[in-house]
Protein backbone atom coordinates (compact mmCIF):
# COMPACT_ATOMS: atom_id res chain seq x y z
CA UNK A 1 0.00 0.00 0.00
CA UNK A 2 0.84 3.82 -0.94
CA UNK A 3 1.36 6.22 2.11
CA UNK A 4 2.37 9.84 1.60
CA UNK A 5 3.38 12.02 5.09
CA UNK A 6 5.70 14.58 6.21
CA UNK A 7 8.54 13.07 7.70
CA UNK A 8 10.76 16.37 8.97
CA UNK A 9 8.92 18.64 7.09
CA UNK A 10 9.49 16.94 3.74
CA UNK A 11 6.93 15.42 1.86
CA UNK A 12 7.37 11.27 1.16
CA UNK A 13 5.81 8.71 -0.54
CA UNK A 14 6.25 5.14 0.47
CA UNK A 15 5.21 1.63 -0.58
CA UNK A 16 5.25 -0.54 2.33
CA UNK A 17 3.37 -3.51 4.06
CA UNK A 18 0.31 -3.21 6.02
CA UNK A 19 2.45 -4.50 8.93
CA UNK A 20 5.12 -2.45 9.11
CA UNK A 21 5.99 -0.26 11.69
CA UNK A 22 6.46 3.42 11.73
CA UNK A 23 9.57 2.60 13.42
CA UNK A 24 10.43 0.94 11.03
CA UNK A 25 9.96 2.80 8.42
CA UNK A 26 11.27 5.77 9.81
CA UNK A 27 15.31 3.69 10.19
CA UNK A 28 14.78 2.77 6.23
CA UNK A 29 14.27 6.24 6.01
CA UNK A 30 18.02 7.21 7.64
CA UNK A 31 16.29 8.26 11.22
CA UNK A 32 18.61 6.23 12.69
CA UNK A 33 17.55 8.42 16.10
CA UNK A 34 14.68 6.03 16.68
CA UNK A 35 15.64 3.38 18.13
CA UNK A 36 13.57 -0.08 19.44
CA UNK A 37 14.48 -0.42 22.63
CA UNK A 38 11.78 -2.95 25.02
CA UNK A 39 9.55 -3.15 22.09
CA UNK A 40 7.09 -4.09 24.72
CA UNK A 41 5.64 0.28 25.01
CA UNK A 42 7.38 0.87 27.83
CA UNK A 43 10.88 2.00 27.61
CA UNK A 44 10.41 5.59 24.83
CA UNK A 45 13.07 4.87 23.36
CA UNK A 46 11.22 4.86 20.00
CA UNK A 47 9.72 8.45 20.80
CA UNK A 48 8.73 10.55 17.75
CA UNK A 49 6.19 13.50 17.52
CA UNK A 50 3.25 12.98 15.88
CA UNK A 51 1.66 15.56 14.95
CA UNK A 52 3.07 17.52 17.59
CA UNK A 53 2.33 14.87 20.07
CA UNK A 54 4.58 11.90 21.19
CA UNK A 55 4.33 8.84 20.46
CA UNK A 56 5.49 5.21 20.13
CA UNK A 57 7.09 4.25 16.81
CA UNK A 58 7.35 0.43 18.27
CA UNK A 59 3.63 0.48 18.39
CA UNK A 60 2.10 2.79 15.63
CA UNK A 61 1.74 1.08 12.15
CA UNK A 62 3.21 3.20 9.40
CA UNK A 63 -0.39 3.12 7.46
CA UNK A 64 -1.25 5.12 10.17
CA UNK A 65 1.30 7.72 9.40
CA UNK A 66 -0.34 8.41 5.96
CA UNK A 67 -1.51 12.03 6.17
CA UNK A 68 0.01 13.08 9.07
CA UNK A 69 3.14 15.12 10.47
CA UNK A 70 5.46 13.04 11.72
CA UNK A 71 8.93 15.01 13.16
CA UNK A 72 11.86 12.59 14.38
CA UNK A 73 15.04 13.84 16.96
CA UNK A 74 16.88 14.55 13.24
CA UNK A 75 14.09 17.08 12.20
CA UNK A 76 15.19 19.32 15.61
CA UNK A 77 18.60 19.14 15.00
CA UNK A 78 18.97 22.76 16.80
CA UNK A 79 16.68 22.44 19.38
CA UNK A 80 18.47 19.52 20.44
CA UNK A 81 21.97 20.59 20.16
CA UNK A 82 20.83 23.53 22.17
CA UNK A 83 19.13 21.44 25.22
CA UNK A 84 21.54 18.32 24.69
CA UNK A 85 24.29 21.22 26.36
CA UNK A 86 22.15 21.32 29.33
CA UNK A 87 22.11 17.59 29.41
CA UNK A 88 25.66 17.20 29.32
CA UNK A 89 26.63 19.73 31.70
CA UNK A 90 24.83 18.18 34.38
CA UNK A 91 25.91 14.57 33.38
CA UNK A 92 22.37 13.51 32.75
CA UNK A 93 23.90 12.06 28.80
CA UNK A 94 25.12 9.17 30.37
CA UNK A 95 25.65 6.50 27.95
CA UNK A 96 22.98 8.09 25.46
CA UNK A 97 20.74 5.20 24.28
CA UNK A 98 17.81 6.60 25.48
CA UNK A 99 18.63 10.17 25.07
CA UNK A 100 16.57 10.43 21.77
CA UNK A 101 13.31 9.65 23.17
CA UNK A 102 13.78 11.26 25.65
CA UNK A 103 14.61 14.37 24.16
CA UNK A 104 11.44 14.21 21.83
CA UNK A 105 9.46 14.36 24.78
CA UNK A 106 10.98 16.95 26.86
CA UNK A 107 10.10 19.20 23.75
CA UNK A 108 6.72 17.27 23.46
CA UNK A 109 6.13 18.29 27.42
CA UNK A 110 7.24 21.82 26.43
CA UNK A 111 4.71 22.17 23.96
CA UNK A 112 1.50 20.87 26.29
CA UNK A 113 2.74 22.32 29.38
CA UNK A 114 3.33 25.97 30.39
CA UNK A 115 6.05 26.50 33.32
CA UNK A 116 5.62 22.68 34.64
CA UNK A 117 6.68 22.32 37.81
CA UNK A 118 9.30 19.54 38.92
CA UNK A 119 6.32 17.01 39.91
CA UNK A 120 4.77 17.68 36.51
CA UNK A 121 8.05 17.43 34.35
CA UNK A 122 8.35 14.13 36.42
CA UNK A 123 5.19 12.44 35.44
CA UNK A 124 5.25 13.47 32.09
CA UNK A 125 8.46 12.02 31.48
CA UNK A 126 7.65 8.65 33.30
CA UNK A 127 7.28 6.67 30.26
CA UNK A 128 11.31 7.20 29.29
CA UNK A 129 12.96 5.06 31.05
CA UNK A 130 17.14 5.25 32.05
CA UNK A 131 18.90 2.99 33.40
CA UNK A 132 22.01 4.71 34.14
CA UNK A 133 20.80 7.59 36.09
CA UNK A 134 18.55 8.16 39.16
CA UNK A 135 17.06 10.93 36.62
CA UNK A 136 17.99 13.59 38.92
CA UNK A 137 20.82 14.95 36.52
CA UNK A 138 17.72 14.98 33.81
CA UNK A 139 15.99 16.44 36.00
CA UNK A 140 17.74 19.71 36.82
CA UNK A 141 19.03 19.90 33.34
CA UNK A 142 15.32 20.57 32.18
CA UNK A 143 14.68 23.02 34.74
CA UNK A 144 17.50 25.15 33.81
CA UNK A 145 16.59 24.70 30.14
CA UNK A 146 13.45 25.50 31.32
CA UNK A 147 14.70 29.20 33.23
CA UNK A 148 16.99 29.51 30.34
CA UNK A 149 13.96 29.35 27.65
CA UNK A 150 12.05 31.51 30.14
CA UNK A 151 15.02 34.21 30.20
CA UNK A 152 15.24 33.97 26.46
CA UNK A 153 11.91 34.98 25.99
CA UNK A 154 11.47 37.56 28.22
CA UNK A 155 14.34 39.10 26.22
CA UNK A 156 12.90 38.57 22.81
CA UNK B 1 4.71 -10.93 16.21
CA UNK B 2 1.98 -9.05 14.58
CA UNK B 3 1.10 -9.95 11.10
CA UNK B 4 -1.45 -8.47 8.69
CA UNK B 5 -2.18 -9.43 5.35
CA UNK B 6 -4.29 -6.29 4.47
CA UNK B 7 -5.15 -2.77 6.29
CA UNK B 8 -8.57 -0.78 5.70
CA UNK B 9 -9.31 2.84 6.67
CA UNK B 10 -12.72 2.27 7.03
CA UNK B 11 -15.04 5.06 5.26
CA UNK B 12 -18.26 3.94 7.18
CA UNK B 13 -19.19 1.77 10.32
CA UNK B 14 -21.46 -0.16 8.19
CA UNK B 15 -17.69 -0.88 6.25
CA UNK B 16 -16.09 -1.54 9.39
CA UNK B 17 -18.84 -3.98 10.68
CA UNK B 18 -19.30 -5.65 7.47
CA UNK B 19 -15.32 -6.54 6.96
CA UNK B 20 -15.27 -7.40 11.17
CA UNK B 21 -17.51 -10.60 10.67
CA UNK B 22 -14.56 -12.51 9.01
CA UNK B 23 -12.81 -14.15 12.39
CA UNK B 24 -8.94 -13.64 11.24
CA UNK B 25 -10.13 -9.66 11.01
CA UNK B 26 -10.02 -7.14 13.68
CA UNK B 27 -10.26 -3.71 14.30
CA UNK B 28 -7.62 -1.55 15.23
CA UNK B 29 -7.78 0.43 18.72
CA UNK B 30 -4.29 2.16 19.99
CA UNK B 31 -2.94 -1.76 18.78
CA UNK B 32 -0.58 -1.28 22.07
CA UNK B 33 -1.96 -4.73 23.68
CA UNK B 34 -2.93 -6.56 20.28
CA UNK B 35 0.77 -5.69 19.28
CA UNK B 36 2.40 -8.22 22.09
CA UNK B 37 0.84 -11.16 21.05
CA UNK B 38 1.52 -13.63 18.27
CA UNK B 39 -1.40 -13.10 15.73
CA UNK B 40 -2.06 -13.09 12.22
CA UNK B 41 -4.84 -10.53 11.07
CA UNK B 42 -6.53 -10.91 7.66
CA UNK B 43 -8.12 -7.75 7.56
CA UNK B 44 -6.53 -4.63 10.21
CA UNK B 45 -9.91 -2.37 9.69
CA UNK B 46 -8.73 1.17 11.23
CA UNK B 47 -11.58 3.46 12.18
CA UNK B 48 -9.48 6.60 13.27
CA UNK B 49 -11.04 8.30 9.79
CA UNK B 50 -14.70 8.02 10.65
CA UNK B 51 -14.20 11.41 13.10
CA UNK B 52 -14.64 8.95 16.27
CA UNK B 53 -11.93 10.67 18.43
CA UNK B 54 -14.17 13.56 19.97
CA UNK B 55 -15.20 14.52 23.62
CA UNK B 56 -18.75 15.66 23.29
CA UNK B 57 -20.02 17.24 26.74
CA UNK B 58 -23.76 18.32 26.97
CA UNK B 59 -25.46 19.13 29.98
CA UNK B 60 -27.17 15.59 30.77
CA UNK B 61 -23.83 13.21 29.06
CA UNK B 62 -20.17 12.97 27.82
CA UNK B 63 -20.26 11.38 24.34
CA UNK B 64 -16.74 10.08 23.90
CA UNK B 65 -15.61 8.72 20.70
CA UNK B 66 -13.93 5.16 20.33
CA UNK B 67 -10.95 6.44 18.67
CA UNK B 68 -10.53 9.04 22.04
CA UNK B 69 -7.28 8.42 22.82
CA UNK B 70 -6.87 7.88 27.20
CA UNK B 71 -4.25 10.78 27.25
CA UNK B 72 -7.27 12.60 26.16
CA UNK B 73 -9.40 11.62 28.58
CA UNK B 74 -7.20 12.45 31.19
CA UNK B 75 -6.53 16.08 29.84
CA UNK B 76 -10.31 16.58 29.27
CA UNK B 77 -11.27 20.03 31.96
CA UNK B 78 -14.93 18.69 31.63
CA UNK B 79 -13.87 14.55 32.75
CA UNK B 80 -11.86 16.24 35.25
CA UNK B 81 -14.37 18.27 36.85
CA UNK B 82 -17.18 16.02 36.36
CA UNK B 83 -14.92 13.25 38.56
CA UNK B 84 -13.09 15.49 40.99
CA UNK B 85 -9.91 14.59 38.96
CA UNK B 86 -10.80 10.89 39.67
CA UNK B 87 -10.52 10.20 35.76
CA UNK B 88 -7.37 11.75 35.42
CA UNK B 89 -5.98 9.85 38.58
CA UNK B 90 -7.26 6.72 36.44
CA UNK B 91 -5.02 6.99 33.79
CA UNK B 92 -2.04 9.11 34.74
CA UNK B 93 -0.04 6.35 36.17
CA UNK B 94 -0.42 4.06 33.02
CA UNK B 95 3.14 4.09 31.37
CA UNK B 96 3.97 7.41 29.94
CA UNK B 97 2.28 9.85 28.05
CA UNK B 98 3.17 8.15 24.54
CA UNK B 99 1.56 5.39 25.59
CA UNK B 100 -1.48 7.24 26.54
CA UNK B 101 -1.29 9.04 23.60
CA UNK B 102 -1.48 5.56 21.41
CA UNK B 103 -4.04 4.05 23.50
CA UNK B 104 -7.84 4.76 23.02
CA UNK B 105 -10.54 4.34 25.28
CA UNK B 106 -12.66 2.03 22.44
CA UNK B 107 -9.08 -0.43 22.78
CA UNK B 108 -9.23 -0.36 26.33
CA UNK B 109 -13.09 -0.78 27.24
CA UNK B 110 -13.56 -3.38 24.43
CA UNK B 111 -10.73 -5.52 25.61
CA UNK B 112 -12.24 -5.99 29.14
CA UNK B 113 -8.71 -6.58 30.45
CA UNK B 114 -8.41 -7.73 33.91
CA UNK B 115 -5.63 -4.93 34.96
CA UNK B 116 -7.71 -2.33 33.08
CA UNK B 117 -7.76 0.72 35.40
CA UNK B 118 -9.84 2.53 32.25
CA UNK B 119 -12.69 -0.23 32.82
CA UNK B 120 -12.53 0.01 36.73
CA UNK B 121 -13.08 3.82 36.23
CA UNK B 122 -16.16 3.83 33.78
CA UNK B 123 -17.87 0.95 35.65
CA UNK B 124 -18.08 3.32 38.47
CA UNK B 125 -19.91 5.93 36.79
CA UNK B 126 -23.52 5.43 35.44
CA UNK B 127 -22.11 4.63 31.74
CA UNK B 128 -22.90 3.17 28.91
CA UNK B 129 -21.60 1.42 25.15
CA UNK B 130 -22.53 2.35 22.12
CA UNK B 131 -22.27 -0.77 20.19
CA UNK B 132 -23.04 -0.39 15.76
CA UNK B 133 -25.54 -3.19 16.14
CA UNK B 134 -26.00 -3.84 19.57
CA UNK B 135 -27.36 -0.42 20.16
CA UNK B 136 -26.69 1.34 23.81
CA UNK B 137 -26.40 -1.15 26.77
CA UNK B 138 -24.37 -0.37 30.02
CA UNK B 139 -20.59 -0.84 31.08
CA UNK B 140 -21.56 -3.48 33.53
CA UNK B 141 -23.71 -5.69 31.12
CA UNK B 142 -21.19 -5.04 28.14
CA UNK B 143 -18.52 -6.77 30.86
CA UNK B 144 -20.06 -9.45 31.54
CA UNK B 145 -20.55 -10.50 28.12
CA UNK B 146 -18.08 -12.33 25.87
CA UNK B 147 -16.41 -10.39 23.04
CA UNK B 148 -18.47 -10.60 19.73
CA UNK B 149 -17.70 -9.05 16.51
CA UNK B 150 -20.00 -5.97 16.90
CA UNK B 151 -18.05 -2.37 16.88
CA UNK B 152 -17.94 0.05 19.90
CA UNK B 153 -18.56 3.83 18.79
CA UNK B 154 -18.70 5.34 21.78
CA UNK B 155 -18.86 5.72 25.12
CA UNK B 156 -21.54 7.69 27.04
CA UNK B 157 -21.23 8.80 30.65
CA UNK B 158 -24.55 10.13 32.16
CA UNK B 159 -23.77 13.28 34.50
CA UNK B 160 -26.04 11.30 37.73
CA UNK B 161 -22.83 10.17 39.51
CA UNK B 162 -22.71 13.02 42.17
CA UNK B 163 -19.09 12.20 43.34
CA UNK B 164 -16.09 9.33 42.02
CA UNK B 165 -13.16 8.74 43.47
CA UNK B 166 -10.33 6.27 41.86
CA UNK B 167 -7.37 4.72 43.59
CA UNK B 168 -4.72 2.05 42.62
CA UNK B 169 -1.75 0.10 44.08
CA UNK B 170 1.35 -0.81 41.74
CA UNK B 171 4.69 -2.30 43.17
CA UNK B 172 6.10 0.39 40.72
CA UNK B 173 5.73 3.45 39.23
CA UNK B 174 4.19 2.66 35.39
CA UNK B 175 3.50 -1.11 36.22
CA UNK B 176 0.12 -2.95 36.03
CA UNK B 177 -1.85 -2.25 39.37
CA UNK B 178 -2.46 -4.91 41.78
CA UNK B 179 -5.63 -3.55 42.83
CA UNK B 180 -8.00 -0.62 41.54
CA UNK B 181 -10.53 0.30 43.25
CA UNK B 182 -13.20 3.27 41.76
CA UNK B 183 -16.13 4.29 43.84
CA UNK B 184 -19.11 6.64 42.38
CA UNK B 185 -21.40 8.23 44.50
CA UNK B 186 -25.17 9.00 43.91
CA UNK B 187 -27.76 10.11 45.95
CA UNK B 188 -29.38 6.93 47.23
CA UNK B 189 -26.78 4.51 45.98
CA UNK B 190 -22.71 3.82 45.32
CA UNK B 191 -21.17 1.70 43.02
CA UNK B 192 -17.86 0.04 44.21
CA UNK B 193 -15.63 -1.39 41.44
CA UNK B 194 -12.17 -3.62 42.40
CA UNK B 195 -10.23 -4.66 39.45
CA UNK B 196 -6.99 -6.53 38.99
CA UNK B 197 -8.27 -9.01 41.55
CA UNK B 198 -6.45 -10.02 38.88
CA UNK B 199 -9.78 -10.96 37.09
CA UNK B 200 -12.00 -8.32 35.59
CA UNK B 201 -13.22 -5.29 37.50
CA UNK B 202 -15.96 -6.36 39.63
CA UNK B 203 -18.89 -3.99 40.92
CA UNK B 204 -20.61 -3.72 44.12
CA UNK B 205 -23.91 -2.17 44.32
CA UNK B 206 -24.73 -0.33 47.76
CA UNK B 207 -27.97 0.59 48.06
CA UNK B 208 -29.40 3.76 50.73
CA UNK B 209 -32.67 3.62 52.27
CA UNK B 210 -32.34 6.25 53.74
CA UNK B 211 -29.76 9.37 53.78
CA UNK B 212 -28.32 8.76 57.48
CA UNK B 213 -27.70 5.60 56.22
CA UNK B 214 -25.45 7.33 53.88
CA UNK B 215 -23.64 10.17 55.84
CA UNK B 216 -22.97 6.83 58.43
CA UNK B 217 -21.17 4.72 55.61
CA UNK B 218 -19.19 8.24 54.94
CA UNK B 219 -17.99 8.70 58.72
CA UNK B 220 -17.60 4.88 59.48
CA UNK B 221 -16.38 3.06 56.87
CA UNK B 222 -14.70 0.41 58.30
CA UNK B 223 -17.11 -2.66 58.47
CA UNK B 224 -18.16 -2.15 55.10
CA UNK B 225 -14.30 -2.32 53.85
CA UNK B 226 -14.01 -5.42 56.22
CA UNK B 227 -16.69 -6.98 54.36
CA UNK B 228 -15.53 -5.96 50.80
CA UNK B 229 -12.00 -7.43 51.35
CA UNK B 230 -13.62 -10.68 52.56
CA UNK B 231 -16.38 -11.16 49.77
CA UNK B 232 -14.87 -10.10 46.87
CA UNK B 233 -13.09 -12.59 45.25
CA UNK B 234 -9.17 -12.47 44.54
CA UNK B 235 -6.33 -14.49 43.15
CA UNK B 236 -2.59 -14.46 43.24
CA UNK B 237 -0.51 -13.88 40.43
CA UNK B 238 3.50 -12.73 39.95
CA UNK B 239 2.50 -9.25 41.06
CA UNK B 240 0.71 -10.02 44.40
CA UNK B 241 -0.47 -12.90 46.49
CA UNK B 242 -4.43 -13.39 46.78
CA UNK B 243 -4.09 -12.45 51.10
CA UNK B 244 -1.88 -8.90 49.73
CA UNK B 245 -5.42 -8.02 47.30
CA UNK B 246 -7.74 -8.62 49.96
CA UNK B 247 -5.63 -6.78 52.31
CA UNK B 248 -5.59 -4.05 49.88
CA UNK B 249 -8.80 -3.58 49.30
CA UNK B 250 -9.55 -3.10 52.60
CA UNK B 251 -7.08 -0.19 52.87
CA UNK B 252 -8.51 1.44 49.41
CA UNK B 253 -12.37 0.86 50.11
CA UNK B 254 -11.78 2.85 53.74
CA UNK B 255 -9.33 5.59 52.31
CA UNK B 256 -11.74 5.99 48.85
CA UNK B 257 -15.38 6.36 51.41
CA UNK B 258 -13.25 8.99 53.74
CA UNK B 259 -12.17 11.02 50.38
CA UNK B 260 -15.80 10.76 49.42
CA UNK B 261 -16.82 12.52 53.00
CA UNK B 262 -14.62 14.74 52.52
CA UNK B 263 -12.21 13.92 55.13
CA UNK B 264 -9.59 13.24 52.49
CA UNK B 265 -8.82 14.45 49.19
CA UNK B 266 -6.96 10.92 47.60
CA UNK B 267 -7.31 11.95 43.88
Amino acid sequence: MKIKFSLNGKMVQEEIAPDLLLLDLLRQKGCYSVKRGCETANCGLCTVLMNKKPVLSCSVLAARADGQQIVTLEGMQEEAKEFGGFLADEGGEQCGFCNPGFIMNVFAMMEELQDPTEEEILEYLSGNLCRCSGFMSQTRSILKYLEYKKEQNKEA
Amino acid sequence: MLKIKEYVKAESLEEAYKLNQKKSSCVLGGMIWLKMGNRNVGTAIDLSGLGLDEIEETKEEFRIGCMVSLHSLEIHKGLEQYTNGAMRESLRHIVGVQFRNCATVGGSIYGRYGFSDVLTMFLAMDSYVELYKGGVLSMEEFAARKRDRDILVRIIIKKKTNQTVYLSQRNTKTDFPVITCAIGMEEKQMRLVVGARPGRAMVIHKQFEKEEERRELLVNPEEFAKKSAEEIPVGGNMRASAEYRSHLIYVLVKRAILALGGNTDEN
